[in-house]
């Protein structure tokens, strides 16, 4: 082969013609590329993985009738992975390639896009957070939450070795917090909850000199709006605790406002901005108070200038990180989720304040009506929970709920089930489309 | 390469020096959006901003005051961003030869196959009703076991250091259930910063291994250290350098004869595919890291994925659920002995499909050539460049030395020449490094390109590399006071 195409049976990525090759080959002194690999016998393999390359065609064939195997359920699901519609400019736009397939800004000189982008983004967080400091990502919600008990225990503004969180924490949730204070030899311990929200008295009897750090969320994971949130900022305050708010950047754009109510620390799902469905794939919101800024896990963009006095932007304060400052380091993430952080700034700013302060209201209306018409059923009451709902409900069932889930998802839809006798629902403005034909399948099935 | 105002190309002639001794080569200027003197695209907030009060869905004690955001209408909003990205680098501008971070280009067709409506589905879905995106799963996990030579994977870490916390809490679930206390794990000092971190993370004490003479693991350092507080010795192969660590059968008998655990860390794996695997050297746990080998785009940080390999008796300790295909289908299953978890659902879904698309795509002759054609690159690279590489045989990367000249600074003078430098001072055993990993998608004339900008680089004045790159979007950034007076947000500018 002279000129143009690759070699056959290589991979489609590596453009070198055979000519090319050889003519590599021969300035590296070599027979052949095998020559250059230096494995002792042995350790080296000569099988095969049995994978077989496939065209482009035969590829997205394959994919496509996988995945037409999972059955076309309308989904009423949330509990922690939340859908808002996603504006086609905010696909188009950050599938540019220059995005898409740039890397860590290590050279911020060639990557003021992306880092402006990042800044952009902290700066949303701190608008709806009211806190000095976001960063710009963590992987999810739980890996976020386990990054705040560490960073309190690492602050001096705090000290203890128990981090407090509702007993009706999602389970995932729980776990990764586990996993993360496991190291530091800290210890999880819940407390009661009340109607979906805090049990403010019970939490008051919980908090003591021992309490590093004090969770709450609004909205729970039950869809309830957290009414006694000061108090509980009280409560860890007065315990020398920190008090660590969890939410979503949807919710917090009517919610009061954290820094109102004492929050130290704020995590929580920023991905339910610009990021449809994903199986649970997420975006990890992080924000806290100025004073822990040397204390921050992940990655910062600040404002600086370059050699011109031009406005120019950079990742900062990197020594607290593990590239440099190794086991002592504040985390050990490296890649985060920056390319999910740049989708929710553009969900943001498309939506304005007006566009998400209207979705927010239309979590709190849709989840109110939708429980009123459920309630309306015979055999159902909703919501369980005698408090304000943001998007999602439980349900109580006469009929066994594991049955009537089953029942609608035969009728296509998809709802979670809590318990023998409790569903929960989650509606928004991706899926409020079907409400109607919701109502009417449980009225098919629940009596 | 981007059409902006700045997007010109010039050419110092086809062959020899040119007049000002420059190699020749191709070199492009960046698309920059200046608006004044001192200020390129303005922030968002510096367009249009509106301040909001909540309407009457709740009551105003369960409500915010007022919220303000910026609001560009949907034609402003695509100009800007398109602008943003017109100033960034990526693989698709240009070779981006970063050390240890595996810059492939990033086929278009997985992001397609990762778009299907049908894989977007909520993670409390029965698993009845979603055997495609189980498959699926299923499917990779497989493809990763017999690529790495492992017995069992999980894909729930989302990012490559996530993969490492995953591993060394299997290994501490590991020595926990067999009653085994340990309180170490040792570390070469050429590393990356993500094993010491992740050690620490999990409670241990790290224990770092200077490098023999030759850059490989110093066998009778490894032996003095190796103890019953040993619980896992964390190693890349080929090493940092790209050196392959022919003591590898070796350095498993003596950890595992002091009964810890060798955990492979994926970053290098790239050198490695369809030549050697993990499983087959006496690794008993590794990490993937997806979006270097496997091709998934960095996003610019992520998001990422690093699975994790294991072998059979640490299987167990993986964390739950995994997929596992039966008669009746797929299933999620959960061990008792599981770690907890890493990620509140499963992982990066939208990465791990693009994954499996790529692995499929190249198929076994594929991935045995990306190997081929990386290490060829590297090697045909470090012939053409007029720096020492200290260290050898090296593969897919190599550690080339500035000598007397500062790296920062001669990374920061190729930007003039049109490519993004290799990563720069790492690791500390070679010094004023420039570790350089071109990976196999460069051909022979944008390596060409790539060897004149490090030699134009080096062959530039001190003053020239001091003063550089002038040929960005941003000129050399002031780092010290970015750090010293913190600015962090358009809030902290008004101040």
């Amino acid at each position: 082969m002279s000129h143009g195409s690759p070699q056959q049976g290589g991979s489609p990525y590596a453009p070198h013609t055979d000519a090319e090759t050889a003519a590599m080959l021969d300035a590296v002194g070599v027979d052949d590329e095998a020559d250059l690999f230096d494995i002792p016998d042995p350790v080296a393999f000569d099988g095969e993985f049995g994978i077989e390359p496939r065209s482009e065609q035969a590829l997205r064939r394959e994919f496509s009738e996988l995945l037409a195997e999972n059955d076309d359920l309308t989904e009423f699901l949330g509990r922690g992975h939340y859908e808002h519609y996603v504006p086609s400019v905010v696909d188009s736009l950050s599938k540019r390639s220059e995005f898409l397939t740039s890397y860590t800004q290590y050279q911020p000189e060639i990557t003021q896009g992306f880092l402006q982008a990042l800044f952009e983004y902290q700066s949303m967080l701190v608008e709806l957070t009211g806190l000095e400091i976001a960063n710009c990502s963590m992987y999810d919600a739980a890996t976020a939450l386990g990054e705040a008990a560490l960073l309190a225990e690492r602050v001096r503004s705090a000290d203890g070795e128990v981090v407090l969180v509702p007993e009706i924490l999602r389970e995932g949730k729980r776990s990764v917090l586990e996993n993360y204070v496991d190291g530091a030899e800290l210890r999880v311990e819940s407390y009661p909850t009340e109607g979906g929200t805090a049990d403010v008295d019970a939490l008051a009897d919980a908090v003591d000199e021992e309490t590093l750090f004090v969770y709450a969320e609004t909205p729970t994971v039950r869809g309830c709006i957290e009414p006694n949130l000061a108090e509980i900022g009280e409560l860890a305050d007065e315990a020398g605790a920190l008090f660590c708010l969890g939410s979503d950047p949807v919710a917090l754009s009517i919610l009061e406002e954290p820094a109102s109510v004492g929050a130290d620390v704020v995590v929580g799902e920023a991905g339910v901005l610009g990021l449809p469905t994903a199986y649970g794939m997420g975006l990890g919101m992080f924000a806290c108070k100025e004073e822990f800024l040397r204390q921050v896990p992940g990655r910062l963009v600040g404002a600086s200038e370059d050699a011109d006095g031009t406005r120019a932007y950079t990742l900062t304060l990197q020594t607290r990180e593990q590239h440099i400052r190794k086991q002592r380091a504040t985390s050990n993430i490296c890649t985060n989720q920056a390319w999910v952080a740049l989708r929710a700034a553009m969900h943001a700013a498309y939506l304005g304040a007006d566009g998400l302060v209207d979705i927010a209201e239309d979590c709190v209306t849709l989840a109110r009506d939708l429980a009123a018409d459920l309630d309306d059923i015979t055999g159902l009451r909703a919501p369980v929970d005698d408090r304000h709902h943001f998007r999602e409900f439980v349900v109580g069932t006469d009929q066994p709920a594991g049955a009537i889930a089953d029942d609608l998802e035969a009728e296509g839809f998809a709802v979670h089930v809590l318990g023998e006798h409790r569903l929960q629902v989650c509606i928004t403005d991706a899926n409020a489309h079907a409400a109607d034909d919701l109502v009417a399948a449980f009225e098919e099935v629940a009596a | 390469m981007s059409d902006g105002p700045g997007g010109k190309e010039s050419r110092t002639g086809q062959n020899g020096p040119t007049e000002n001794g420059r190699e020749p080569g191709r070199t492009y200027d960046q698309a920059t959006y200046a608006v004044s003197d001192d200020e390129n695209e303005p922030l968002l907030t510096e367009k249009r901003s509106d301040t909001v009060e909540p309407g009457d869905a709740l009551p105003d004690d369960l409500t915010r005051d007022d919220l303000t955001l910026p609001n560009p209408e949907e034609p402003e909003l695509a100009r800007h961003y398109t602008r943003l990205s017109q100033m960034n680098w990526s693989v698709e501008s240009g070779p981006y030869p970063l050390g240890s971070c595996t810059m492939k280009y990033n086929p278009p067709v997985t992001e397609d196959v990762a778009a299907d409506p049908n894989g977007a589905v909520h993670p409390d879905r029965s698993a009845d009703s979603i055997q495609g995106t189980l498959g699926l799963l299923a499917g990779l996990q497989d493809y990763l076991a017999r690529i790495g030579g492992m017995d069992a994977v999980s894909l729930q870490p989302p990012a490559g250091a996530a993969g490492e916390f995953t591993g060394i809490a299997v290994a501490r679930a590991y020595h926990r259930a067999n009653g085994d206390d340990r309180s170490e794990v040792l570390i070469p000092s050429s590393a990356h910063g993500t094993n010491f971190a992740t050690a620490a993370l999990a409670g241990y004490d790290v224990v770092e291994l200077p490098s023999a003479e030759d850059g490989r693991v110093d066998m009778e350092a490894l032996e003095a250290a190796v103890s019953e507080d040993t619980a896992a010795l964390m190693l890349t192969n080929p090493n940092t350098v790209g050196l392959f660590e022919r003591d590898i059968e070796a350095v498993a008998d003596v950890v595992h004869d002091a009964g810890g655990l060798l955990y492979y860390d994926g970053a290098n794996l790239n050198a490695l595919l369809g030549r050697a695997r993990p499983g087959d050297m006496g690794f008993d746990i590794m990490h993937y890291n997806v979006h270097k080998t496997f091709a998934t785009p960095h996003g610019g940080g992520g998001p990422g994925a690093g699975p994790v390999g294991v072998t059979e008796e640490l299987a167990p300790f993986l964390p739950n659920p995994r997929v596992e295909a039966t008669d009746s289908g797929y299933e999620l299953v959960e061990s008792d002995e599981a770690i907890e978890n890493v990620h509140g659902f499963q992982g990066n879904w939208l990465v791990l499909v693009k994954a499996y698309a790529y692995i499929a795509r190249l198929g076994d002759s594929g991935l045995r050539d990306a190997s081929a054609k990386a290490v060829l690159n590297a090697n045909y690279l470090a012939e053409q460049i007029d720096l020492d590489v200290p260290y050898g045989p090296f593969h897919h990367e190599f550690a080339a030395t500035a000598g007397d000249a500062a790296a920062a600074d001669v990374a920061k003078r190729m930007l003039d020449f049109g490519v993004h430098p290799p990563t720069t001072n790492w690791p500390e055993m070679v010094p004023e490094a420039m570790l350089t990993e071109p990976t196999e998608i460069e051909s022979k004339q944008s390596l060409d390109d790539l060897a004149a900008a490090f030699n134009n680089a080096l062959g530039s004045s001190e003053d020239e590399r001091h003063d550089a790159p002038s040929r960005t979007t941003a000129k050399r950034i002031d780092q010290t006071s970015a750090a010293r007076e913190p600015r962090l947000s358009w809030q902290a500018l008004e101040e």
